[in-house]
Parts: structure tokens; C-alpha cells; sequence
């Protein structure tokens, strides 16, 4: 067997067998397999409108996903993704709220997309500073950060920011049109701005990971912080950049999930794309083509499958099976290949010496 | 137990580590494996020990194949290997870690346990208590441990990896007591795999000599050392002639200096390196002159006292600001400090040499290839750093190092490599001298350090002493200075 065939084996596979795994559910379920994936592929492509919901949805989990390789490349388990969205939506819709009516769209929306990098940027620079100076892991700060992000927003919508008509803490005001992402058309409801920054993000993260000397510092100090700082690599600086970046990335796609999907702001606005980001990245092994592919794949069975109830009266909580078990598998498969190609180094050198070491150093 | 290994194959990437092998080791017998860095011996090893699995070969053990596919099939057959690094989990006690792998989980009480690591300890003279945790043990006990265990685990075949490597000497005349009598009275097939040759002469029956993958012949002992090497490297090697030194300037000074960690204080040491002197530091492991040598590259923190380099006070100042004054490091732990695992040696060469924002790739693969040339790396620009062999990263280690620094710290600079790396090192080392750098060097090779050294410090327990003169210094004297024994006749 080929080398290619080989990787698109292990690839497909997985992919084939969840849908077999997930055929059996539905059929225990009592209903018919065939119709759900053809309800579920409908959903997503039946009409341009339909296709531009599964975007939105793909815009934010792309732009989350890209800044979690940025985080994985340094070695670090930016968990707090999800904090900082939320912290993201929450500096945008501050934008929206105290300049929406005095200032064009052309200027708000500038001045909302740096305050949502700032609001999720500075959110991952803290995980970055308890992590380097005092020692917290970044998976324990992240967790702590994200409640803290989500009860801040409940706070807001339910306290200072509730509608004037009186507040059920289930959203803030709409915002003004003018604060608001504009959508290309009432067929295609995608902002083809927030389209255009999740390209570029994409573009920016595989060059800069690829060919510069700050990508190069990220791999290094993820593989092996102590060597890579006896080699003359900034590694706090590496580890506090990568966070920055990826907070910064995650306040974009908060913003987008304010300023275009809901047009207010809502408790838990991040909807887990996050965390779905995260299961995305690991999947793709953190390869910028994949990540960016799976993610669609993951957007089309999440957003066609919302026709689920209207069609066959099943709940769209299937999908997240699916999506479960591809997650799965896909992980099986990768630690499979692993295992059956040739071991490089010996099984003695164990990877816990290495993770310790790696945190030794990167705290400064 | 006899073993016969026959036609072992093994290919890492391009390299073909074991290349047809076949060999046989008879019961009751030591015998030495040996050969130069990269020829393949820890791989034939491992495979014998089901660490790692051939490509295509047979082992057959008592004439019946045997086909393993981990360390504990592999004892449970009767091979059992003593890592260099004893692989004991440190915060466990003696009695806790000799427990482990034995068959029948939680049915061995520890009263059994005991009794079993007694009698062993007893019979070979081992000095372990069973509730000692690992933290306390020298590596020297942590091997007795791991023999022990592995003794009692029924191993007919002991195979060991440097094993006299950060041992006393009173710990090696025990280790090699122990060996013995497990030959002579068990019959068991002892392998030594060593670059002491010292030890090897004095313990083996016979030695076997793998040369770039291949095996190229053995001899029966007694053999002398020149002989040993001449199957080795195909020839003797003249022993190399001791440079003469020229000194400059002073270029590094450490003043009163006092650093303290839990375990020991060193209290006001003062040191002058001058441009172009090699200073060596000796000591048993933990003595105090890791913590010297680190301190003057800022990896360790004075808490009294000060340190200057070409004239700039660094006191307090992080690595990087020493780096920028001219000191360069390398660590002993060549992958764990110093190389990346996972990165290419192209990777390494962008690493140090980029200084814009961008990564030219195509100029790093340039320079990668020349810098391979010129310090005969045997390796490629795509070559993954953890597949080169220790030869081979330390010479990498040296290319990324800068041509001429202030000051050179080097931990265990020829640490593992055979006689000709070694060499080509200090070959290296003496010509950057010869331009003015300053080497601090510690090595547990006291000929290396008579060898090399203007002055030797010797460190023991955190106090010191200076050896009054090099020139005159024997063996015999340094070795009483690291045991300890600093009187006016100990020097």
C-alpha cells in the first residue's frame, strides 16, 4: 500500500466507520438512517440562505481554531478559548453600545473588532501571566478564566447593561444596525468582512507558523522549552505571544457570534465553538489545510442538522453524536498510525519527564 | 542461559543501525560490547532486551527462538537490562520500586518483598534499606536496586549500560564483585556495554567490537587497552600531545561567591579565568561544581558575591544577558538541555542564525549543509535532532555554539562519546582556545581533566580546593581530593 493511500485510508476510515456507528444509533433510535444524513446534508446546502448559516457558524469555529494552533504550536492547552470569545463579545458589544448611535458603520465596526482582540487578547494574556509567573497551568487558569468570563457577561446583561423595558437576563438591547457586521444579502447572510478575516487568519497563521523567526521560537519552545531557552529562545515571550494571538483571534469570532448571529449579547455566547475548536485542531493535528476543511465539515452536520425536528421529529442533539464519534475515531486512527509507524526513539524516554521540564522553564 | 543472535537487522530513517548481525554469548560468561558512538551497540541491546523490536533477525535463547515485544516479555524470558539511568520512580521507597513488574499484582505481601530483597542485598553486599525513598540513593544504590529487582524477577541474562557512570569506587569494586559471582556460581550471561575500557579489562572474559552496525570481531582477554582500541577504530591511537597554553587577560571573574540550595552551600569561591586557560572542576556527582559552572552562565543564582565577564557585571542578570556578554553553555543532557527533540538540524541552524523577522529556509539549508561538512555531522539537513547519534549531537551542539566566545561552560563535553569523538571535541575546544575563549569544563574522566585542564578545581560536598599543580598531578591524587580527603597529604 502506498504512502498516499495510506494517509487518505487512515483519513476516511474513521470518518465511514462514525457513520456506520451513528446509522446504528439512529436505527435503535427507530428511525431511518439514509433520510437523517440526507435531512442533515439538506439542511445545510437546501438553499443559499441555509449554506450561509452553516458559514457563520464556520467563521468563528475557523478563527478559534486557527489561534489554538498558534497555542498548541508553543506547547500550550489554551483551554480558556472559550473565555475569550465571551470576553471578545462582551469589549465588542461594550463598543456598540456607547458609540452605536453616534458613529457610521464603517467606523464602528474597526473600533469593535480591536476592542474584541483587546478584550480576548488581554482575557489569554492573563492565563499566560499565571502560567509564567506564578506557576498555574494554563488548563486550571483557563477553566477559572471561562466561568469568570460567563458570569461577568450574565452580570452585564442581567445588571448594568439590561434592556430599559426590564431585563429576563436572557439578552441585553439589540444593538444598532449601524454596530452590526453587515450581511452580503437577505439570501446569503454572511458578513463577507468576517469571511474575509477568517481567510486572512487562516493565510497569516500558516505563514507566520511556516516562515518567520516568532514561528519558528513557538515550535521550538513547545518542543522543548529548556533547550530551546539554552538556544537563545525568549520562551516566556514565545508562550505570552501565542496566547495573545489566539485570545485575540477567539475576541474576533466573540465579536462575530455578538454583532451577527445575535445582534445582542447573550450568556454563553460562545455556544462551546471553543471548545469544538479544540476537538477540531486535535483532529487536524494542527495542520492549517485540515483544521480549516474539518471545521466546515463540522459547521454543515451541526448547522443542517438544526432541520432535523422539522423534518423527522428527532432531536439535533444527534449531531452532536456524530460529531462525537468522528472526534473519536479520527483520534484512534491518528494514535494508531502513530503506533505502526516505526517508533523513532526508544518508549523509555517518556513524555512525562519532558512536560515537566517544559514548565520549569517556561515559568520565568 | 545461551543466547545466539542471528542475522539482526535494524534501519532507523537512512540508517541501517544493525546490519546483519549475529553473534553468540555463552552462559556464565562477561563479555564486553564495544565499538564508537552510532556503531549500534545500544540498539543490538535494546533489542535484546525488547525495548525495541528488529527489523528481521532471530534470537534464540537456549537454542529456542524467542520473539518478544517488550522489556517485560523480555525478562519474563530471562533478559533483563540495566539502564544507565536506573528506571526507578523517585518518590517511592527501595522496597516499593523493588516490587514492581513482578507477576501476581497485589498477592506479593511486602513482608515477602523484604525477605526476597534481603537476601539478595545480603548475599552481594548491597548497602539498601527498604524504606529509604529513591531521592536519597546514590545512582550507584539505585543500580544495586535495579539488579536486585531484576534478580529477583528470575533474569538468567543481565545486560548492563555503562553501568560504572556516576558510581564511587568502593560501589564499581562491589558492582563488579556481585557480576562475578552471578557468572561463576549462576552461570548467567553478563553483557557490559562500556567505553571505560579500564573496566572492561578488568572484568570481562571476552569482548565482542560492533563497528558502523556491523560486527567486526572480538578477542578473548586478557587484552591491553591499545589492542581493545585497535579493534575499535582499526588502529592505536598515539596519545594526543598536551598544548602549551597562552594566556591573556582576565576574562571572567567570580568574587566571594556564595550559592546555596537545599542539599549544599559552596561558600565563598573566588575564581580568575583568563582568555585562553582551560579550567577544569571534578567531583563526585552533586558535589558543588554543577552549581559553579551553571552560576557562570547565570543558570544558577548566587546569593552572595559577584560575577563579571569581559568587565561587565552579570550578578543576578539572567542567561540571556551572559549569552550577550559571551558565555556559551552546554549541558550534559545534550536532547534534554540544548538540542530540540522533534525539530531538524536545518531547524537548529535557523534557530541561531536568523535574526530578521523572516526565516530564509532556503540560506538556513545552505548553511545547515556547510556547518554538517565542517563539523562531520553524520546526518542530513532533514535529519530530526533525536536520530543523530550522541557523537553526532554533540558536534551539532558544538556547530550551533558561536566561533569564538568569551567563555565556554561545558558539562561532560565528551559525556558518552568513544576516543576519536572525543578527541575531534577537544580538538575543536583547543582551537577556540587557541583564539582566546576560556573553557570551564567538569567531567567525571580524570584523565580528560589532567589532560586538558591549566588548573582543577575539586569539589566535595560543596567545599573545594585547588589542585596545587597541574602538571605534576597524578590519578591517584585527584581521586583522594574527590573523595574528600583535602589535608595538606591528600594534596
Amino acid at each position: 500500500m502506498s504512502k498516499a493511500v495510506q494517509r487518505i485510508g487512515f483519513a476516511l476510515v474513521p470518518v465511514l466507520i462514525s457513520l456506520l456507528i451513528t446509522a446504528l444509533i439512529i436505527v435503535i433510535a427507530g428511525a431511518d438512517p439514509l433520510a437523517v444524513f440526507q435531512s442533515v446534508l439538506e439542511g445545510a446546502f437546501r438553499s443559499t440562505s441555509a449554506f450561509g448559516g452553516v458559514v457563520n457558524f464556520w467563521i468563528p469555529l475557523a478563527l478559534c481554531s486557527m489561534g489554538l494552533i498558534v497555542t498548541f504550536t508553543a506547547g500550550l492547552w489554551n483551554i480558556g478559548v472559550e473565555g475569550q470569545m465571551v470576553m471578545g463579545a462582551i469589549a465588542a458589544s461594550g463598543v456598540a453600545r456607547s458609540l452605536g448611535e453616534s458613529l457610521p458603520n464603517e467606523a464602528l465596526i474597526p473600533l469593535e473588532i480591536l476592542a474584541a482582540m483587546i478584550g480576548g487578547g488581554g482575557w489569554a494574556l492573563i492565563v499566560g501571566i499565571l502560567k509564567t509567573r506564578l506557576g498555574v497551568h494554563e488548563i486550571f487558569g483557563g477553566v477559572a478564566l471561562n466561568a469568570l468570563a460567563n458570569v461577568y457577561a450574565i452580570y452585564l446583561i442581567s445588571g448594568p447593561w439590561t434592556p430599559p423595558e426590564g431585563g429576563s437576563a436572557q439578552s441585553t438591547s439589540p444593538f444598532p444596525t449601524a454596530a452590526l457586521y453587515q450581511r452580503a444579502s437577505g439570501d446569503f447572510p454572511v458578513s463577507l468582512l468576517g469571511l474575509g478575516i477568517a481567510l486572512a487568519a487562516i493565510l497569516l497563521v500558516a505563514l507566520a507558523l511556516r516562515g518567520t523567526r516568532w514561528g519558528l521560537h513557538l515550535k521550538a519552545t513547545g518542543k522543548n522549552a529548556k533547550s530551546a531557552l539554552l538556544l537563545g529562545v525568549p520562551t516566556v515571550q514565545s508562550a505570552l505571544t501565542a496566547f495573545m494571538v489566539c485570545g485575540a483571534l477567539a475576541g474576533i469570532a466573540g465579536s462575530y457570534r455578538a454583532l451577527l448571529t445575535y445582534g445582542s449579547l447573550r450568556p454563553f455566547i460562545s455556544g462551546g465553538i471553543g471548545f469544538l475548536a479544540l476537538l477540531v485542531v486535535l483532529v487536524a493535528a494542527s495542520r492549517p489545510v485540515w483544521t480549516t476543511l474539518i471545521a466546515l465539515i463540522f459547521a454543515v452536520i451541526l448547522g443542517g442538522s438544526t432541520r432535523l425536528r422539522v423534518a423527522l421529529q428527532l432531536d439535533q442533539s444527534l449531531a452532536g453524536v456524530l460529531q462525537g464519534t468522528v472526534v473519536l475515531l479520527v483520534l484512534l486512527a491518528n494514535g494508531l498510525r502513530q503506533r505502526l509507524a516505526e517508533p523513532r526513539r526508544p518508549r523509555k524516554e517518556a513524555p512525562r519527564a519532558t512536560v515537566e521540564r517544559q514548565r520549569s522553564v517556561i515559568i520565568d | 542461559m545461551n543466547i545466539e543472535l542471528k542475522h539482526i537487522h535494524k534501519r532507523f530513517g537512512a540508517v541501517l543501525a544493525n546490519d546483519d548481525i549475529s553473534l553468540t554469548f555463552s552462559a556464565g560468561r562477561i563479555v564486553g560490547v564495544l565499538g564508537e558512538n552510532g556503531a549500534g551497540k545500544s540498539t543490538l541491546m535494546k533489542i535484546l532486551s525488547g525495548y525495541q523490536r528488529p527489523d528481521s533477525g532471530l534470537i534464540l535463547l537456549d537454542g529456542q527462538p524467542a520473539a518478544y515485544h517488550s522489556p517485560l516479555d523480555a525478562i519474563a524470558h530471562g533478559v533483563g537490562m540495566l539502564q544507565q539511568d536506573p528506571l526507578d520512580i523517585a518518590p517511592f521507597t527501595v522496597l516499593e520500586n523493588f516490587t514492581y513488574g513482578r507477576p501476581g499484582g497485589l498477592s506479593m505481601g511486602r513482608q515477602a518483598a523484604r525477605k526476597a530483597l534481603f537476601e539478595i542485598a545480603r548475599r552481594y553486599g548491597f548497602t539498601l534499606d527498604p524504606e529509604t525513598p529513591i531521592s536519597h540513593l546514590s545512582i550507584g544504590q539505585r543500580q544495586q536496586l535495579e539488579i536486585a529487582r531484576l534478580l529477583s524477577l528470575g533474569v538468567k541474562t543481565l545486560i548492563l549500560d555503562e553501568p560504572t557512570t556516576g558510581i564511587s569506587a568502593e560501589q564499581k569494586t562491589i558492582l563488579f564483585q556481585s557480576l562475578r559471582a552471578l557468572a561463576r556460581d549462576d552461570g548467567m550471561s553478563i553483557l557490559l556495554v562500556s567505553h571505560k575500557l579500564e573496566d572492561v579489562i578488568a572484568l570481562c572474559d571476552e569482548v565482542v567490537v560492533l563497528r558502523g552496525g556491523r560486527f567486526v570481531g572480538g578477542a578473548t582477554m586478557p587484552a591491553t587497552p591499545e589492542q581493545l582500541v585497535g579493534l575499535m577504530f582499526g588502529q592505536p591511537l598515539p596519545p594526543e600531545p598536551r598544548p602549551a597554553a597562552q594566556l591573556g587577560k582576565p576574562v571572567v571573574q567570580l568574587d566571594h561567591v556564595t550559592i546555596r540550595t537545599p542539599r549544599l552551600t559552596i561558600q565563598d569561591f573566588s575564581l580568575t579565568l583568563r582568555a585562553g586557560e582551560v579550567v577544569g572542576l571534578a567531583g563526585l556527582d552533586h558535589s558543588g561544581q554543577e552549581l559553579v559552572l551553571r552560576a557562570c552562565v547565570g543558570l544558577a543564582r548566587p546569593s552572595h558575591g559577584t560575577l563579571t565577564i569581559g568587565g561587565r557585571d552579570l550578578t543576578h542578570k539572567p542567561y540571556r544577558d551572559f549569552v550577550a556578554a559571551g558565555a556559551a553553555f552546554g549541558a550534559a543532557g545534550r536532547i534534554e538541555e540544548g538540542l530540540i527533540a522533534g525539530l531538524t538540524t536545518t531547524e537548529h541552524i535557523a534557530l541561531t542564525a536568523t535574526t530578521g523577522a523572516l526565516v530564509n529556509w532556503a540560506n538556513a539549508r545552505t548553511i545547515t549543509e556547510a556547518q554538517l561538512k565542517q563539523y562531520d555531522v553524520r546526518g542530513t539537513p532533514a535529519s530530526p535532532v533525536e536520530t543523530l547519534s550522541g557523537g553526532n549531537q554533540q558536534r551539532l551542539l558544538m556547530a550551533l555554539m558561536p566561533q569564538s566566545p568569551v567563555l565556554m561552560a561545558l558539562e561532560q563535553p565528551t559525556r558518552g562519546l568513544d576516543v576519536e569523538s572525543a578527541r575531534w571535541i577537544w580538538a575543536q575546544l583547543l582551537e577556540r582556545r587557541a583564539h582566546g575563549t576560556a573553557i570551564l569544563f567538569l567531567s567525571p574522566d580524570l584523565d580528560e581533566l589532567i589532560a586538558y585542564s591549566d588548573r582543577i578545581f575539586v569539589f566535595f560536598a560543596g567545599r573545594f580546593c585547588e589542585v596545587p599543580d597541574v602538571r605534576a598531578a597524578t590519578i591517584d591524587q585527584l581521586g583522594r581530593l574527590i573523595g574528600g580527603d583535602f589535608t595538606p597529604e591528600g594534596r
